[in-house]
This record gives structure tokens, C-alpha cells and sequence, in this order.
């Protein structure tokens, strides 16, 4: 029994033969996974007549930056130079996933650790709110942008985005791991409860911190609702935008296909980037996530 | 300043504000506006339950296709995306550390890609000519004899919306199920082995599930939320909504179908209404199925 146990626990530290069975289903799903993503990346360095080639070829044979080339030309042609959608994502994208963190941690922090009436409410509207999907309310929410007059404005494109009901919910619970005492013991020396936050809980909570980031990333950085329709001049569109027309601009299919891959493959690199860097927190994170 | 700040009001209104403008008050107009016939020009009209009635007696196009649609989308990519999320999960906490977190980044990979920025992998994939490389194949292997159109043809399109909703599936949920496996004390296990616990099915459910319950819960939530949230799909797939024949409507699809291109927001907001309703219901009765477990 012992014997047996051994050979298939949790978590092991090196490869057993037992283990085998787990690499072949592993495998075989995670090259499905990755097929289209490979593709997306051989695709968009495909020079024309590859794009073209009967019977079409998966991986490329003669890569160039062509694809590339020509989706920052195509920008130029229809009046906004490719640099300033770039500019447009990179600035909405640094001050949301900023402002994010900040607002996400700072209401976790209360909801976890502060004491005030209408808490235990709080918290379950929030949580009643994980089942929320903001595609549903599309109209009434742009009613209520355009009421409050944020059209065609940069906040448009970052306010709507900031409050992530999941990355509240997954700080909240991190910080409950964090133990009264440190809280306690900073109080009786003094700290009003802004300076715990941001001199000891921050700190701890670096791996939440880094989650909601990468959440608050994702939705920002691949936000197409914005700019298509909160947005009416084109100067302040994202690149994200303009990806999503690709398609119409592009009067040939198959020529397109390139540049469109070229542009898939700029949206996901950041994304994949980030998350490759920051894995190993988002997991501490998810240690911590259930619903109870 | 910073040394003052004590009331909780420092740290909430922020998120409040914001939560409240942009999450509550518009379920909130959702709500009031399915009680209302508005065109976006003249002020909202109240007319009672009629848009409701509508939509299940007159709307033939809801009941015949967008709720089939929705229904057998939503059955078949929850539950098995989020099955496969557990036993991807579960898999992985089998191998050593460093060939998992290349699986795992991985399989999560395809739930970065949001919806628009691979559709041109699939319609390229999928595409309806013999350039498109399952034609392609499928040609010169001899299946078909000629090219099928698989994204214009509704009898392809709702299958292929399942398989390209299941390849992103593995998401948040999948993430915090594999954190949860991971953090299960070893000697639950080992100690179970001792009362006599034979195999692995039985240390699944007997020791896995239990005492990953919350996360199995939180991947429900995440399971049912992002079924609903790709809702856009089939529409990006065919390149137009209404999708062929309907084939692939989904609600979210309907709801942009009746607000944008008819600008029947009263309409629209009805739709809604039910959309939310269900994501509700369907959460609520998961999360009771998943609770009879212990």
C-alpha cells in the first residue's frame, strides 16, 4: 500500500514512470491548444504568395516582416498613423491597469479587514456580481455613458473597466489570510489604517496585486466595445479598434489573412508576456480563491 | 493626510462609484427599459409585460432559434469545458513542477485571446474555399469532393462555435481548480489510503472534490460566466449577425441584433433581462448540484 502510494502523489518532485499516462492525454491537448496560436505566429510572417499557395502550407518557409509592414502602412493610408492607436492602448492600458490595482485593493482591504456597517453586504453583492457579464447590458450601459457625457473621451475607455468583480473577490480573500496581529500590533503604534494598508499590506499582497493586474490587463489592452462604440474620433481609438476592422479595410481576404494574423499575434505577445512572467503569483493567488 | 485616513470611506468609494455606474445602474435600466418601447429618439414609453410577452409568443426567431441555440451552446461548453478544466487540473498536479507550469501556461494561453483576435485563425481554418486548410486536407485525403462551407452552413457552424468555445475555455477557473488540487494536505491522502481507499476515481471523490469544494465552485461561477460572455462568436465566425439562417444566434447576439440594428432598446433590454436571469439560474442550480456532493 505504501509502495503503491508512492508512486502517484500530488505534486511530485521528479518524472515516474507513472506519470507517463498524464503526458500522453497532456501532450496530445496541449498541441491542439497550441495549434492555433502556432499558426497565428507562422501566419503573420508569411509573404504573400505563401498566403496564396495551394494547397496552403502550415508553418512558413520564408519568413518577412511583409504582414507587419503593411498593417502600420494600412493605418497610415486611412489618416491615423498605426503609432497613435499604439499610443492610444499603451495609455489606457497603463493608467487602467493602475488605477485597478489601486481601487480594487484599497475596497479589499476594507471589505476584508475594516469594520463598518453593511460589510457582509457588500461583499455579497460583489460575489452575486462574479456572475455579471457586461456584454448583456451593452445598451443600458452605453445609455449611462452617454448620459454622464464620457463620450469620446480617454476616461470612456479605462472608467467602465475599473471595477473587476473577481479581482476584488480574489484580493478580499487574500488579505483574510493576512493575521489580525501585524494589523493589531501597527495600530497600537500608531498607523492610521491608510498607512497599514500601504506600508504592510501591500506588500503581502504583491501576488493578488499582480493577478488583478494581469485581469485588469487583458479586459483594457482587448477592449473592443470602447472604442467602437464609446468612442467617435479616430485619433483616440486603440489598437484594439483598429485590429477589429481589419477585415473591412482589407478589400482582399487572403491578403488580409496575413495582416490579420500579424495583428493577432501583437495583441496576445503583451498578454502572454505578462502572464508567463507573473504565473507563479496568479497560482498563489488562486490558492485562495474559493467561494464559500 | 495619509495619517488621518481611518474610515472605511478612504478605501470604498472608489470602487463603488465605479461599481455602481458601471455594473449596477445599468441592470438596474436594463430592467426598466424592458418595461418600455424606446427607439433611442423619443422618450422611453411605458408598456408593461408586453416585451415579454413578445419575446415568448410573437418572437418566432428567439424561441425557434436564439433560446435552442443559447440553450445547447451554454450545456454542452459549461459542463465540459469545466470538466476538462478539473481533469487538466487534476492531471497536472500529477507531474513535476516545471513540465506544469509549461502545460498549464499553455492550455490557458487561448482564454488570452480574446474573441476578435483569433477569429482569423478560424475562419482561415474553417474557411469555405480549398484554401482553407480543413478543406484542404479534406480534399486531398479524398473525403469531400468538393469544399465544404463550413462557417456559412448552419448544420457546421453551431458544432464548430462548441469546439472553439471549449479550446478557450480553460481560464480563471481552470487556474484556481489547479491551485486548489496543488494545495490539498498530502496526508488526506495518505491517511485515506490507510482507512482503505483503493484508486484514484475513489481519492477524486472522495479527497479531491471535497476539499477543493470552494474552487470547484468559483471554477462553476467562472465556467458558466465565460459560456455566456463569448457569446459574440458565432457571429464573428460567419462574419455577420444574423448569423446564417440563425444557426449560431445567441442571445447576446439577439440582444445587439433588436438594440444596434433595429434600435428597439425597450426590445433589447427584455432580452437582457432574461439573459441575466438565466446566467442566475443556471449558476444557482449548478452551485446546488455541486453542493449535494458532500
Amino acid at each position: 500500500m505504501a509502495k503503491s502510494f508512492s508512486g502517484m502523489k500530488i505534486n511530485p518532485k521528479r518524472y515516474h514512470r507513472s506519470q507517463l499516462k498524464f503526458y500522453m492525454i497532456l501532450v496530445p491537448m496541449a498541441l491542439f491548444v497550441a495549434l492555433p496560436i502556432m499558426f497565428i505566429i507562422s501566419h503573420a510572417f508569411k509573404p504573400m504568395n505563401e498566403l496564396f499557395a495551394y494547397p496552403p502550407r502550415f508553418f512558413v518557409r520564408v519568413p518577412t516582416f511583409n504582414n507587419f509592414r503593411n498593417l502600420i502602412n494600412l493605418a497610415a493610408d486611412s489618416g491615423i498613423p498605426f503609432s497613435r492607436y499604439l499610443f492610444n492602448s499603451v495609455l489606457v492600458t497603463v493608467i487602467g491597469v493602475f488605477l485597478s490595482i489601486l481601487f480594487t485593493s484599497l475596497a479589499a482591504y476594507a471589505l476584508s479587514k475594516l469594520k463598518f456597517k453593511g460589510k457582509k453586504l457588500l461583499f455579497e453583492i460583489n460575489t452575486l456580481a462574479l456572475m455579471f457579464v457586461p456584454i448583456a447590458v451593452t445598451i443600458p450601459r452605453y445609455l449611462t455613458i452617454s448620459r454622464l457625457g464620457l463620450i469620446d473621451s480617454y476616461l470612456v475607455l479605462i472608467l467602465p473597466l475599473l471595477a473587476i468583480p473577481v479581482g476584488l473577490f480574489l484580493v478580499k480573500q487574500f488579505i483574510d489570510q493576512t493575521p489580525n496581529e501585524v494589523i493589531e500590533s501597527a495600530k497600537i503604534d500608531g498607523a492610521s489604517e491608510m498607512q497599514i494598508f500601504l506600508k504592510i499590506i501591500v506588500p503581502i499582497i504583491a501576488p493578488a496585486i499582480a493577478t488583478v493586474g494581469i485581469l485588469s490587463f487583458q479586459l483594457i489592452w482587448n477592449d473592443v466595445v470602447g472604442p467602437t462604440l464609446y468612442i467617435d474620433s479616430e485619433s483616440m481609438k486603440t489598437l484594439s479598434f483598429y485590429f477589429s476592422t481589419l477585415a473591412a479595410l482589407v478589400g482582399n481576404p487572403v491578403a488580409g489573412q496575413g495582416m490579420m494574423a500579424a495583428a493577432s499575434l501583437i495583441m496576445f505577445v503583451p498578454n502572454i508576456v505578462i502572464f508567463i512572467f507573473l504565473q507563479s503569483k496568479v497560482m498563489n493567488t488562486m490558492a485562495h480563491s474559493g467561494l464559500k | 493626510m495619509i495619517r488621518r485616513m481611518n474610515s472605511p470611506a478612504w478605501f470604498l468609494t472608489p470602487y463603488i462609484v465605479l461599481f455602481v455606474t458601471f455594473i449596477i445602474i445599468p441592470v438596474i435600466l436594463a430592467i426598466g427599459l424592458s418595461f418600455t418601447f424606446f427607439n433611442t429618439i423619443e422618450t422611453p414609453e411605458f408598456i408593461g409585460l408586453r416585451n415579454y410577452i413578445e419575446l415568448f409568443t410573437r418572437d418566432e426567431v428567439f424561441m425557434q432559434h436564439v433560446l435552442p441555440n443559447t440553450i445547447r451552446f451554454a450545456f454542452i461548453v459549461g459542463p465540459v469545458g469545466y470538466m476538462m478544466s478539473f481533469l487538466l487540473a487534476w492531471m497536472l498536479a500529477q507531474i513535476p513542477h516545471r513540465p506544469r507550469t509549461l502545460f498549464a501556461i499553455i492550455l490557458y494561453s487561448p482564454s488570452m485571446t480574446a474573441g476578435i483576435a483569433m477569429a482569423v485563425v478560424w475562419t482561415v481554418m474553417f474557411s469555405g474555399n480549398a484554401t482553407g486548410y480543413i478543406n484542404a486536407w479534406l480534399l486531398n485525403w479524398g473525403f469531400v469532393q468538393e469544399p465544404v462551407q463550413f462557417l456559412q452552413s448552419p448544420e457546421y457552424l453551431m458544432n464548430i462555435m462548441i469546439v472553439v468555445s471549449l479550446w478557450g475555455s480553460m481560464g480563471v477557473g481552470f487556474l484556481a481548480m489547479l491551485a486548489g488540487i496543488l494545495n490539498i494536505d498530502q496526508t488526506l491522502y495518505e491517511a485515506a489510503y490507510m482507512d482503505g481507499m483503493k484508486n484514484r476515481w475513489q481519492e477524486i471523490f472522495y479527497i479531491t472534490i471535497p476539499s477543493m469544494k470552494p474552487q470547484m465552485l468559483f471554477g462553476a461561477v467562472m465556467a458558466v460566466v465565460g459560456t455566456f460572455q463569448v457569446g459574440a462568436i458565432g457571429v464573428q465566425l460567419s462574419g455577420a449577425n444574423p448569423t446564417p439562417q440563425y444557426a449560431g444566434q445567441l442571445m447576446v447576439n439577439h440582444i445587439e441584433d433588436f438594440g444596434f440594428i433595429r434600435y428597439l432598446m425597450g426590445y433589447a433590454s427584455a432580452v437582457s433581462v432574461f439573459l441575466l436571469i438565466m446566467i442566475y439560474t443556471i449558476s444557482k442550480v449548478t452551485f446546488s448540484l455541486l453542493g449535494e456532493k458532500d
